[in-house]
């Protein structure tokens, strides 16, 4: 075991609210062995090193979705990032992009949660059921049609990696519209018409220039800028097809 | 506690920006090609293949002027939605000074060549 520990350099990036005018770097000397994640080097920081560093994690296996951080720049997930693919340079650890610190590696996740809320993530019946009219049914492919976007784990790495959420925080960004585009096709949902009025809003999917980083860093292959590149062709139909329906398209 | 949602006109300047942008990954190799280097050179087609006469007539022909207009507008419409999203890439945020020179340029650089292609006559 100790023949193959080595010691690996991990930069953190620090901040404390209380303290600190802006953050700033700091270096840790960090043991490490070949099966231990970025998330397992912070942790040891913490327990041995300094127990003042803050940040969030829970499941260690790349579900819960609450160990993002930028790793040597690129939005990851910790627990699914080892040490060894950076030895013998420094690794460096910061907070997710385009996000408010908390403190140290902890962000401000309001805005994000604000934003799941708005987009009405469940689903808006045609029809209220009775118990006993029993459940919706659903064939296999129309499970399939939605289900790749339904396996969000909000883990926010899409939009540390998107320019156009750091330049305008209003914009609703891609997995919030992922999470959008899942309900508006699953064919028990009848409440499409009241979320393309955000889809169609000034914080809506035009923000979008077609990037595609969130797509490359979604730890669980959502594709939101697929979802979202779907919704300029549904937003611009709605648009134009307003002046044609009696009803005029969403608000 | 829902925000009062402003609809955007976005897709008015998306449309016309993938329509050009398709236009022109479509065309826009094979007419730099064409009108660059097969006519000057004599590859393929004769030298007087663009003559003035030629083109004139083509641009009588109504066919030839729709395709004229939209290769002209439409290429810009997409150059200045191109060019007007990535000076906000790049930090300039000009607004409604940047809008109005971009897409001013080309709804008059639109104007200008319908009304050129009008003044030829038929
Ligand atoms: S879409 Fe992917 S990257 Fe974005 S929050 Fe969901 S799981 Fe994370
Ligand atoms: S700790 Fe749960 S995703 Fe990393």
């Amino acid at each position: 075991m100790s023949e193959n520990q080595r010691i690996i350099e991990i930069e953190v990036l620090r901040y404390n609210p209380e303290t600190d005018k802006e953050p700033s770097k700091q270096v840790f000397d960090v043991p490490f062995t070949d099966d231990m994640s970025v998330l397992q080097g912070v942790q040891y920081i913490k327990d041995y090193l300094d127990g003042s560093l803050s940040f969030r994690w829970s499941c260690r296996m790349a579900i819960c979705g609450s160990c993002g951080m930028m790793i040597n720049g690129e939005p990851s997930l910790s627990c699914e990032t080892f040490l060894r693919d950076y030895y013998p340079a420094r690794v460096r650890v910061e907070a997710l992009a385009h996000f408010p610190i908390e403190k140290d590696l902890v962000i401000n996740m309001e805005g994000f949660i604000e934003k799941l809320e708005s987009i009405q993530p469940y689903i808006i019946p045609k029809e209220a059921r009775t118990l006993a009219q029993g459940e919706y049914l659903q064939t296999p492919a129309q499970l399939a049609s939605y289900e790749q976007f339904s396996s969000c784990i909000n883990c926010m790495l899409c939009y540390a990696a998107c320019p156009q959420f750091g330049l305008n925080s209003d914009f609703i960004g891609p997995a919030a519209m992922a999470l959008l585009h899942r309900y508006n096709i699953d064919s028990r949902d009848a409440g499409k018409g009241e979320r393309m009025e955000l889809v169609n809003s000034e914080e809506g999917v035009f923000n979008c220039t077609a990037v595609g980083y969130c797509s490359e860093v979604c730890p669980k292959h959502v594709d939101p800028a697929n979802a979202v590149n779907q919704n300029k062709t549904n937003s611009a139909a709605d648009y134009f097809m307003r002046f044609l329906t009696p009803k005029g398209g969403a608000k | 506690m829902k925000k009062t949602l402003k609809r955007s006109n976005a897709p008015i300047f998306w449309a016309l920006f993938g329509a050009g942008g398709m236009l022109s990954a479509l065309l826009g190799p094979m007419l730099v090609f064409i009108t660059g280097l097969a006519i000057p050179l004599g590859m393929l087609l004769p030298v007087d293949t663009m003559s003035y006469a030629k083109m004139l007539a083509f641009a009588q022909n109504i066919v030839g002027k729709g395709f004229i207009f939209a290769i002209i507008s439409l290429f810009l419409w997409h150059a200045a939605h191109r060019i007007f999203h990535s000076l906000h890439d790049i930090g300039i945020h000009a607004g409604i000074v940047a809008k109005l020179i971009c897409y001013g340029g080309a709804l008059a650089a639109t104007l200008v060549t319908a009304y050129t292609l009008l003044a030829i006559g038929f």
